[in-house]
């Protein structure tokens, strides 16, 4: 079972992704941001970076890359969909999480490890993980306050110190069914004791426990 | 034709970036500035002579991807 991990041009996450899900037992490889037909594929990620430049807003181009047509048949399938820091962001725009990302409330790119509460475990991120578990990752993100005007978002990972002044200090977030997520730190640069961390292993195992034969 | 599109950030979202700006005022003693938002404007260039059929087409732009209906509202204005 294999995992599209999507490249915009300025996506700059892409082999980290594709490195950590595959030392996880994954398939994953890179797919361009131009391609209109995935399905070989059970899951997709979109990864962190600059899409398009994040020129207008963040993720306000990317979401009408030609890929994105089938990353919303995925999510309307049922199919795993994550977004990562600017894939986050992506999804957002994309209409497929609620909410928006605006500047972080100290105008600060925030580049060093969160602590994280899992609050919500009926996810493809946080399946795996039990609630209340702590997980500590690196976030590296200048646009991560998540705001849900109509508070319809449902939370499934928060921060312990709330760096950024996310809406309920949100740090990921998911659609009702629970098969698409955005979280705004960075799973995969969290999967090797060298890094610094392995906790981010038992969200990447969660997504990968979440693809089904297609 | 010529068109401006000004694009303003919901009052209810916050603005990181005006918050900064206004306490950069007070640091300079202009204490009497109460608000600062700092917003975003689209100049562009459309082909067509009917105004009032540009400044449809414009409105259709904003709402599908200049402005994101989440967090802004705009204004467009043909100037001609």
């Amino acid at each position: 079972m294999s995992t599209a991990v999507v490249v915009f041009p300025g996506t700059n996450c892409e082999r980290d992704v594709v490195h950590a899900l595959n030392s996880l037992g994954g398939d994953a490889e890179v797919v361009w941001h131009r391609e209109t037909d995935l399905s070989a594929f059970n899951g997709v990620v979109l990864p962190g970076g600059f899409a398009h430049g994040d020129y207008l807003r963040t993720g306000a181009i990317a979401r009408f890359s030609p890929v994105m047509v089938e990353v919303e048949r995925m999510a309307a399938e049922g199919l795993p969909v994550l977004g990562i820091c600017n894939g986050f962001q992506v999804l957002c725009e994309a209409g497929l999480l609620p909410g928006a990302l605006i500047a972080n409330r100290d105008l600060t790119f925030i580049c060093r490890f969160v602590d994280l509460e899992v609050v919500d475990n009926q996810s493809i991120l946080t399946r795996s993980a039990e609630v209340g578990q702590r997980i500590r990752i690196p976030l590296n993100s200048y646009e991560g306050n998540w705001v849900d005007p109509g508070k319809i978002g449902r939370i499934v990972l928060r921060y312990v110190d709330d760096p950024n002044g996310s809406q309920q200090g949100a740090a990921a977030v998911a659609n009702d069914r629970g098969n698409v997520v955005g979280v705004m730190p960075h799973p995969e640069r969290g999967v090797d004791e060298v890094l610094g961390s392995v906790d981010g292993r038992i969200l990447l195992e969660g997504f990968l426990h979440s693809l089904v034969p297609a | 034709m010529r068109v401006t599109v000004e694009i303003t950030r919901r009052p209810e979202i916050a603005d990181p970036q005006g918050t900064t700006i206004q306490r950069a005022l007070h640091d300079l003693g202009h204490n009497e500035v109460m608000s600062v938002r700092v917003d975003r404007v689209i100049h562009l260039e459309v082909d067509g002579d009917d105004p009032a059929l540009v400044q449809r087409r414009v409105e259709e732009m904003c709402r599908e991807v200049l402005a994101n209906p989440i967090l802004e509202d705009f204004s467009v204005e043909v100037t001609g």
